[in-house]
């Protein structure tokens, strides 16, 4: 509490003196508009730059789609109808990526069709064993909810070169394995083991942001329930299905919705640990976009902002499924 | 001179009327009290006339002036809220002197109205403290201290004391009694506590959905309630009624004649009452005498509460209609027994089919 | 007693999924949690101590295969004749003793060497495999020593960078968003619901969709390479304004119309009531926002495109693009740049858990 305390005594502080400036264009907009408007005038800061740089990007975006060439600035940019969505569909099979124009872009589609299920289901696998675990009286839980939790503060980039680090080939995991006699392998080399690991350095970075939020929700459901059920005669198991799990429920779907969308966007931690590679193993649509907008030359906004539209509308379709089929079971 | 008037003052949220129109009149240093079940719409009153909601219609004016389009703050009205709103993060201080920074007061002003302020109320060692480490009725004294300070043309209390335990909540009725004898301005006090209304009041306003139902002194709104919805409210505990038809009108009064139950003969003046007509009759537990002779209405006892000073007794007329007895000292009465009480003569009171008080002769 | 120990021992696994706190009695079922802890414990910690405690080896050291776990250095000795210190080695003798010498240089599969304690014996030739470095636990600092000699003048202003991003963007955060929470929370205003949900909308809009647009944006606003193009996109966090909102609800309106009556201005009462009220949900957006800029790394690749704007994390990527990656400052500049932000939020942790916990959104 204390350093809450003083970090926003701090923060206070330091936004004093801005505020001092402030105070009498506010004391001067409320005489000059009445109280009633008082709300917009605190809103306006915020919904500018709401408008600015969120709502505004969704609409530059539809333009950038529908427009060619390289030039950023959309008067410059010719319409083209379609065409970038048609040359990111233009495939002779759609199974087979190398068959496809943009033969990048079905492999990283494909890449983030298989990742995206197996990391969630990981990543929720194991976040709620945590929060079970964590749930329970045991000595210490504060001091291990702290330990799941570390990773999350970490930033992306330090995540994926501290496991660069463990997974070369002279690192540490290899040190392990030659001490109990096993050979040598080079983790990022081969596809199957890059895309393991990929998964499993996402994971490593963010269940605990997870298993706090499933923790809470196991902690929300109260005790007189259990003590119910114990008077009922409930067997564990019921407990757990019956009780547990159906309240869980609301908590699940959010940790859910959350994880599916984040996975989805992956993009820091590859992108330093490996690349996207080898080849293209473990590139993902995130990436995707991220190349052919900015780091491949010459930059295509048109192409990359046509798979970033159809991104957000497989999100957006898939957040209001989950939702609709939430709101279809009561919850 | 600060009196007050509200002429036709209206207010709806939406479609919804809360308070249809209504006129009031307070005088100059009175202390009225306005009383109601919940939601009946005596908060909002309030709060319209403190400014913090915008009437929909009509007119408030303090002192003659019109103060319906004048801010909150700015209307000479200070106002004691049900939580009482102290600001938490300031201590008592700053409490009571915030809002004279705000109007730019001069210091050595403010340091002597916050001091008069606490000497008034006994809370001057509680000046450096935060409202967290006070009790809930030193906080009760200190939100009057914040309304005293502004020192306003007419203070407004929110249901005050009902946030406070039984015993500290008769104190502070008392208090807040001998600081309104000792400011003497205008006071308006909000509650849904009748026996706070009867005991503070020197004038109550009886509200119900918005509507002024009655306006008069505490006894005359015991002795006289004007319907049957002021007879209910007003009395603890409540006045019981009985339906019954006016069989017979004479010269010499009504009869009443209720199923199961002997007639009565009620001494009223000739009137617009007619025989047959449907009336309902009041009578307040603490005005029947039980006889001893056989006559009476014969009520079984459901429930005897002894109480030791007093004892209540829940009973059952012959068709069922509940019907308490108050009994002055320790009752003999026990459950099962069948009773013969007397409603006491010139303590009735006649409702007819609209619930509007039929006169009587009393006594 | 006897029937709890008689219990079947699947139902000892299924009441390991359903036990609840307030027991006594340590159960096979609780070893098996501390277990799993403790597994957890070593994968989720053990990779930072790693790069930690590797950020502290020799470049010797750090190449060595297998690694060794704790940084270690050569004990090196005076010896007279030579101005440099020499490494010390073990060196087992064909009589079957062992000798301390000290090695002088190395020709292919042998090593000159000689004895520190007798100099004037003269050099002896020894083979490699019998020499044995004599070794201590040492901390180096070589590492972040040779970090800031070479990057120095450098990741000073990264360091520079990535503050003044993560300081002014989580000043403006925080003022932005609890006004706007403010005027949210506290007016019933024709407009309110539907300005809530134009900013909640955007938490259904990735910030990777619309990264070429807000590319554009920032372009046109002439910000590319400019450290504040970095800093406006990010301001109107719609969980930081949600979450103040929530909070902001809890403050009774009461209070705000006490102080309405008490002669304060709107902005007075945000600035002198509600604000203060709020400190524990607004220490949960700066540790948010504070946390957020610092890592960020997508915004900042695209628009910072110089070397002088770098943020820390840029810089560290771009350690990894050049031809050889240099393991030793590469270690010492992600400990230094994960450790401040993690060590500060150790002890905040508990703010950040509930903070998360109430909005489930970071």
């Amino acid at each position: 509490m204390r350093a809450t305390a003083a970090l926003s005594g701090a923060i206070a502080a330091l936004a004093a003196l801005p505020a001092r400036a402030v105070e009498p264009v506010m004391h001067g907009a409320q005489k000059a508009l009445g109280i009633k408007q008082m709300p917009w005038v605190f809103l306006i800061p915020n919904l500018l730059a709401v408008l600015l740089f969120s709502l505004m990007p969704v609409f530059i975006n539809l333009f950038y789609s529908v427009t060619g060439s390289d030039r950023l600035y959309p008067v410059d940019r010719p319409y083209i109808g379609g065409a970038n969505y048609e040359t990111l569909f233009d495939c002779g099979n759609y199974l087979d990526p190398s068959t496809c124009s943009r033969d990048l872009f079905w492999r990283a589609l494909g890449n983030t069709l298989v990742f995206v299920p197996v990391q969630v289901a990981a990543m929720i696998g194991i976040a709620l064993f945590t929060a079970i675990c964590l749930n329970r009286d045991i000595r210490g839980r504060g001091f291990f909810r702290s330990i799941f939790f570390f990773p999350v503060m970490l930033s992306p980039v330090v995540v994926a070169l501290t496991w660069q680090w463990i997974l070369q080939r002279n690192g540490a995991l290899n040190g392990l394995l030659t001490s109990i006699g096993l050979n040598r392998v080079n983790w990022l080399v081969f596809p199957d083991s890059a895309f393991f690991w990929s998964v499993f350095v996402t994971v490593w970075a963010h269940m605990g942001f997870f298993t706090i939020i499933l923790l809470a929700g196991l902690q929300s459901i109260p005790r007189d329930v259990y003590e119910a059920a114990k008077m009922d005669a409930a067997s564990p198991w019921r407990v757990f299905t019956r009780i547990t799990l159906p309240m869980l429920k609301p908590t699940l779907l959010v940790v859910f919705i959350l994880c599916v969308i984040r996975s989805v966007q992956t993009f820091d931690e590859l992108y330093v640990l490996t690349g996207g590679g080898p080849g293209s193993a473990t590139i993902l649509i995130v990436q995707y976009i991220y190349e052919v907008g900015f780091a491949i030359q010459p930059r295509n906004f048109g192409l990359a902002a046509a798979a970033s539209l159809l991104l957000g509308a497989v999100l957006m379709i898939f957040t209001l499924i989950q939702l609709r089929l939430a709101r279809g079971r009561n919850l | 001179m600060a009196n007050l008037i509200l002429e036709k003052l209206g207010k709806s949220f939406g479609a919804v009327k809360v308070i249809p129109g209504l006129d009031l009149q307070i005088d100059d240093g009175e202390f009225v009290v306005f009383v109601g079940p919940s939601g009946c719409g005596k908060s909002t009153l309030l709060r319209l006339i403190a400014g913090l909601e915008e009437a929909s219609t009509g007119d408030i004016r303090i002192s003659g002036e019109s103060v319906i389009s004048v801010p909150a703050a700015d209307r000479g009205v200070a106002m004691v809220f049900q939580s009482y709103a102290l600001y938490p993060h300031m201590t008592v201080r700053e409490n009571l002197s915030f809002g004279l920074e705000n109007i730019r007061m001069p210091k050595d002003e403010i340091a002597r109205r916050v001091a008069t302020a606490t000497k008034m109320l006994q809370i001057e060692e509680l000046l450096e403290r935060r409202p967290k480490e006070l009790s809930g009725g030193q906080r009760q004294r200190v939100a009057i201290g914040r309304a005293i300070t502004r020192d306003p043309k007419i203070f407004l209390f929110d249901e005050p004391l009902s946030n406070l335990d039984a015993e500290l909540r008769v104190l502070m009725r008392v208090e807040i009694t001998k600081l309104h004898e000792r400011l003497g301005n205008t006071m308006i006090y909000v509650t849904h506590d009748q026996i706070e209304a009867m005991t503070m009041a020197d004038k109550i306003v009886v509200l119900r959905k918005g509507v002024i139902e009655q306006v008069g002194v505490p006894l005359e709104l015991y002795n006289r309630p004007r319907n049957l919805f002021v007879a209910g409210f007003i009395g603890s505990p409540r006045m019981n009624f009985v339906d019954g038809t006016i069989t017979e009108v004479t010269g010499a009064g009504l009869s009443f004649q209720s199923p199961h139950l002997p007639p009565l003969t009620l001494p009223a003046r000739p009137g617009p009452l007619r025989a047959g007509a449907t009336v309902t009759l009041g009578v307040r537990p603490e005005h029947f005498t039980l006889s001893e002779n056989g006559t009476g209405w014969p009520l079984k006892v459901s429930v005897a509460e002894q109480h030791g000073a007093n004892s209540y007794l829940h009973c059952v007329t012959p068709d069922g209609t509940p019907m308490l007895i108050h009994e002055a000292g320790q009752s003999h009465v026990a459950r099962g027994d069948i009773l013969r009480a007397e409603p006491r003569e010139g303590h009735w009171h006649l409702f007819n089919a609209e619930g509007q008080r039929m006169p009587l002769d009393e006594g | 007693m006897s029937e709890v120990a008689a219990r079947p021992v699947h139902s000892a696994i299924l009441q390991f999924l359903t036990r609840r706190r307030g027991r006594t009695r340590a159960d096979w079922t609780d070893w098996l949690t501390y277990a799993y802890l403790f597994v957890g414990l070593a994968v989720m910690f053990a990779p930072v101590l790693w790069v930690v405690l590797s950020s502290f080896k020799t470049p010797v050291n750090l190449v060595e295969f297998p690694p060794t776990f704790l940084p270690y250095a050569v004990e090196t000795v005076e010896v007279e004749g030579f101005d440099e210190p020499l490494p010390l080695y073990e060196v087992a003798t064909e009589e079957g003793e062992t000798r301390l010498l000290a090695q002088i240089r190395r020709v292919g599969l042998n090593a000159q060497m000689i004895d520190p304690a007798k100099p004037e014996a003269g050099r002896v030739v020894v083979a490699v495999a019998d020499a044995k470095p004599v070794r201590h636990i040492q901390f180096y600092w070589g590492n972040y020593a040779q970090l800031l000699s070479t990057s120095g003048s450098n990741l000073w202003l990264y360091v520079y960078n990535s503050l003044f991003i993560t300081v002014v963007a989580t000043l403006i955060t925080v003022v932005m968003n609890s006004m706007a929470a403010f005027a949210l929370a506290k007016y019933r205003f024709k407009g309110n619901t539907l300005a809530l949900v134009a900013i909640l909308m955007t938490l259904m809009i990735p910030p990777t969709v619309v990264l070429v647009p807000t590319y554009l944006i920032v372009a046109q606003l002439g910000l590319v390479g400019n450290l504040w193009g970095v800093i406006l996109p990010t301001v109107a966090t719609p969980t930081g304004v949600f979450l103040l909102r929530q909070y902001m609800l809890t403050i009774p309106d009461e209070l705000i119309e006490a102080a309405r009556m008490d002669h304060a201005s709107e902005w007075r009462i945000y600035w002198r009531i509600v604000l203060p009220l709020s400190a524990p949900a607004l220490a949960v957006v700066a540790i948010f926002s504070i946390l957020s800029r610092w890592n960020d790394f997508l915004l900042p690749l695209v628009v910072l495109n110089r070397r002088e704007v770098f943020t820390l994390q840029l810089a560290l990527a771009s350690f990894q693009d050049e031809n050889q990656i240099h393991y030793d400052q590469l270690l010492a500049m992600t400990t230094l740049t994960a450790l401040p932000l993690a060590f500060a939020f150790i002890f905040l942790q508990r703010y950040i858990a509930s903070g998360i916990a109430s909005t489930g959104i970071k």
